[in-house]
């Protein structure tokens, strides 16, 4: 089991939801923060954030899988969030310990799908 | 009463005027005078519907997307400020001119820079302020067609739009209307507050600018949801408060009139709001706080034309009728036709406009505007409200080409999935940190 954290453009959240879907995953949290990377907040023209200075809006994507499907995660997040500009993030992939469905109980990779 | 009462009086003045050769000239120069109340309450009425627009930024803003917010809110601004410059420079002069450039169609240039518009009486109101008052009706026209091309449209574009739209629709429709010599003034047309002049105008042009531009990247499966309700509440409720401005203004002059006016706009925007509640709640299973606010605009829209005409019960069918005929045509021809006019400019205002103006014809009391309603005022209603569709809809076309061939009207994709606050004004709403 992984956990995979896309840190991405927040006006690639769609695509990138559009294609974790085209591959069967269809289950994502997603939530909005702030960020910065090697670009220091300093990107692209029309993107700073001028109150907070070198913080810039990010999207995460958080996404819990088994791993036969990290893989297919790894290429559908990259597929949906690449411009080829400075700023398209980065995806991190952890190991999951475990997992737990409250409802009924189910551990490990039963409780992901 | 009160207004047979103001017509008597003169008439006696003049004959005890006649009775001393000396005197008739000294009244000659003093008449029309001007009346401090109706000067008041129209001032006071232009800032009500000034007021209006902010409201409608407001209504709007509150229902796009997050990213999108404040590009309504400066659209709708920046309107006030350009048709502003357009109305004294030569808007004024094109609606409202002495004499006409094309008989009965337009306005001269003889108030150009508002040349000879001064404190002098217009009526029993300064010049001045008639002008100002009909200045925020041009500034309203055109920030109604925000709501069609929302989330898209490129704002350098949209201010050279709206400045020829004003000019070549909005300036010589007004003058068709109010103008001294318009024809359709001539052809006994009601149109009170503005039916046609403002509402099917801009209703009709949302439409044409909403095909024109296209659909939303992602219309209509993939949109969130109105980003601020209460945003959008507030601003119906300004608007509302403004539309008395809006119709009982209209009077020019603060008499029964304009009280007249005042109820019936109350009153038909009541009867709209709780039709639309109904509708929701038969098919929709619940009421909407959305389809409330929406059905009370389409309710001030119907009675706009209406409102110098009809009494409290004719508003009440009025507004009755602007839900029922603005549900159907936001909720089922919309969908069907796929246009993706963003915020029912044409399914309020258009529609509300139409319905309005027409059952002016059939619903006018004799008793308090002067005109019964009949078949043929209906007819009268009719014909006015296809030639300005016909006229609005063309003209809006044009401008469109001419503008897209200049500067491209539409943002580029990647523009419109940042979000306008970002791409086209480096500002953003809403902070994530405190």
């Amino acid at each position: 089991m992984k956990y995979i954290i896309a840190v991405i453009q927040p006006h690639r959240v769609d695509d990138v939801l559009d294609e974790l879907t085209k591959n069967e995953i269809h289950l994502a949290t997603v939530a909005n923060i702030l960020g910065r990377g090697r670009q220091k907040g300093i990107s692209e023209v029309y993107r700073s954030h001028k109150e907070a200075g070198s913080l810039l809006k990010k999207v995460k994507i958080e996404i819990a899988v088994n791993d036969d499907y990290v893989d297919a995660a790894v290429a559908a997040i990259t597929a949906g969030a690449k411009t080829g500009e400075i700023g398209d993030g980065k995806i991190f992939v952890l190991d999951l310990h475990d997992c737990i469905r409250i409802r009924t109980g189910e551990k490990g990779t039963d409780a992901i799908g | 009463m009160e207004t047979k009462m103001k017509w008597r009086w003169p008439g006696v003045i003049a004959i005890i005027c006649g009775m001393f050769s000396l005197v008739p000239e000294v009244l000659a120069e003093s008449e029309p005078a001007i009346d401090s109340g109706d000067t008041a309450f129209v001032l006071i009425c232009a800032a009500l519907v000034l007021l209006m627009t902010p409201g409608l930024a407001f209504f709007y803003g509150g229902l796009v997307r997050k990213k999108n917010f404040l590009s309504v809110l400066m659209q709708c601004f920046v309107i006030i400020g350009i048709i502003t410059l357009q109305w004294v420079l030569w808007g004024y002069s094109l609606a409202f001119g002495p004499g006409e450039l094309i008989k009965g169609f337009v306005g001269n240039f003889d108030y150009v820079g508002l040349k000879g518009v001064g404190m002098e009486p217009n009526g029993t109101i300064p010049h001045l302020a008639f002008m100002v008052f009909q200045g925020m009706f041009a500034i309203i026209t055109p920030a109604l067609i925000v709501g069609a091309f929302a989330e898209r449209v490129r704002f350098s574009a949209m201010c050279i739009f709206m400045v020829l739209w004003a000019t070549f629709v909005y300036d010589p429709v007004c003058h068709w209307v109010w103008g001294s010599g318009g024809f359709m003034g001539a052809m006994g047309a009601l149109d009170f507050a503005g039916g046609t002049v403002v509402h099917i105008n801009a209703g009709i042009a949302a439409l044409v600018f909403a095909i024109f531009i296209g659909k939303r990247k992602g219309y209509p499966n993939k949109m969130s949801p109105p980003h601020n309700l209460p945003f959008a509440v507030l601003g119906t409720g300004i608007l509302w408060f403004g539309w008395f401005g809006f119709n009982a203004g209209s009077a020019l002059a603060a008499d029964g009139v304009a009280a007249s006016a005042f109820v019936v706009t109350h009153v038909a925007t009541a009867a709209a709001l709780v039709t639309w509640a109904i509708l929701d709640w038969i098919f929709n299973q619940k009421p909407t706080v959305l389809g409330v606010i929406t059905g009370a605009v389409g309710g001030l829209v119907a009675i706009t034309p209406a409102s110098g005409f009809v009494n409290p019960t004719g508003a009440i069918a009025i507004g009755v009728g602007s839900s029922l005929l603005c549900y159907f045509f936001v909720s089922c021809v919309k969908p069907k036709f796929g246009y993706d006019d963003t915020l029912d400019v044409f399914g309020v205002h258009g529609i509300g406009g139409i319905w309005g103006a027409i059952a002016t014809g059939f619903l006018a009391d004799e008793a308090i505007g002067g005109t019964a309603g009949s078949l043929a005022q209906t007819w009268i209603q009719t014909k006015s409200v296809a030639i300005t569709i016909i006229y609005t809809l063309v003209v809006t076309t044009i401008l469109l080409f001419v503008v897209n061939f200049f500067i491209k009207i539409r943002v580029t994709e990647e523009e419109e999935l940042i979000g306008l606050d970002l791409s086209d004004h480096r500002e953003t709403a809403y902070t994530i940190l405190d």
